[in-house]
């Protein structure tokens, strides 16, 4: 009963980021400032969500195999973001900074 | 019941992702929306499992998990070199 009422807070808060981070991907202004978004889904979002499921399997094999989704998740999400981000810089993606001018159609 | 509400976070959160893969404007923006959408993948098929109480599928949710990062680090090196051989030496930085 304990271990269900943890599993639901974990997996409702990691849907929760899920979903924030969802809509900062969309929201955000800039290629650069949209990673940020995408992180948080990657690694608090799907580390929330799997932990709580951990408390639903016991010590057995299924935790085993979460554990490892969980490693390979954490492990290559940043990779790929980090070779993503330093492929949009070489490019010649230049992050937005705050004094530039806006570069929105309405403002020619 | 919580099962349900994650699927429908993550459901949302694969739309959300698929609309800015659709958007651009850039093709890392469409990359990063992939690798999100792969992710979110992982994590339903994983929740799919306990909520059908069919723990296998955790199995595919590895497979899926490990296919992904394959498939971003390989659209990605097309996306900067242009054909997926491997790169002059004297080109890399």
């Amino acid at each position: 009963m304990a271990l269900d009422v943890i599993t639901a807070i974990l997996v409702i808060a990691g849907a929760l980021f899920a979903v924030i981070g969802g809509v900062g991907l969309l929201r955000l202004p800039d290629f650069f400032t949209r990673i940020h978004g995408a992180g948080i889904t990657d690694t608090l979002g799907a580390g929330l969500i799997l932990t709580g499921l951990m408390f639903q399997a016991g010590v057995s094999l299924i935790l085993v195999k979460l554990i490892l989704i969980l490693l390979f998740l954490w492990l290559t999400s940043p990779t790929a973001t980090h070779a993503l981000a330093r492929a949009a810089l070489e490019s010649g993606l230049e992050p937005r900074l705050s004094d530039e001018e806006e570069v929105t159609p309405s403002n020619p | 019941m919580t099962y349900g509400i994650a699927m429908a976070a993550i459901l949302i959160t694969m739309g959300l992702a698929l609309v800015r893969a659709s958007r651009g404007p850039t093709v890392f923006d469409r990359i990063l929306a992939l690798n999100m959408f792969g992710t979110k993948t992982v994590l339903l098929i994983a929740v799919i499992g306990f909520l059908t109480d069919r723990p296998d599928f955790l199995d595919l949710a590895l497979v899926y998990a490990l296919m992904n990062f394959i498939g971003v680090v390989g659209v990605l090196r097309f996306s900067k070199y242009g054909h997926f051989a491997d790169p002059d030496p004297d080109e890399t930085s």
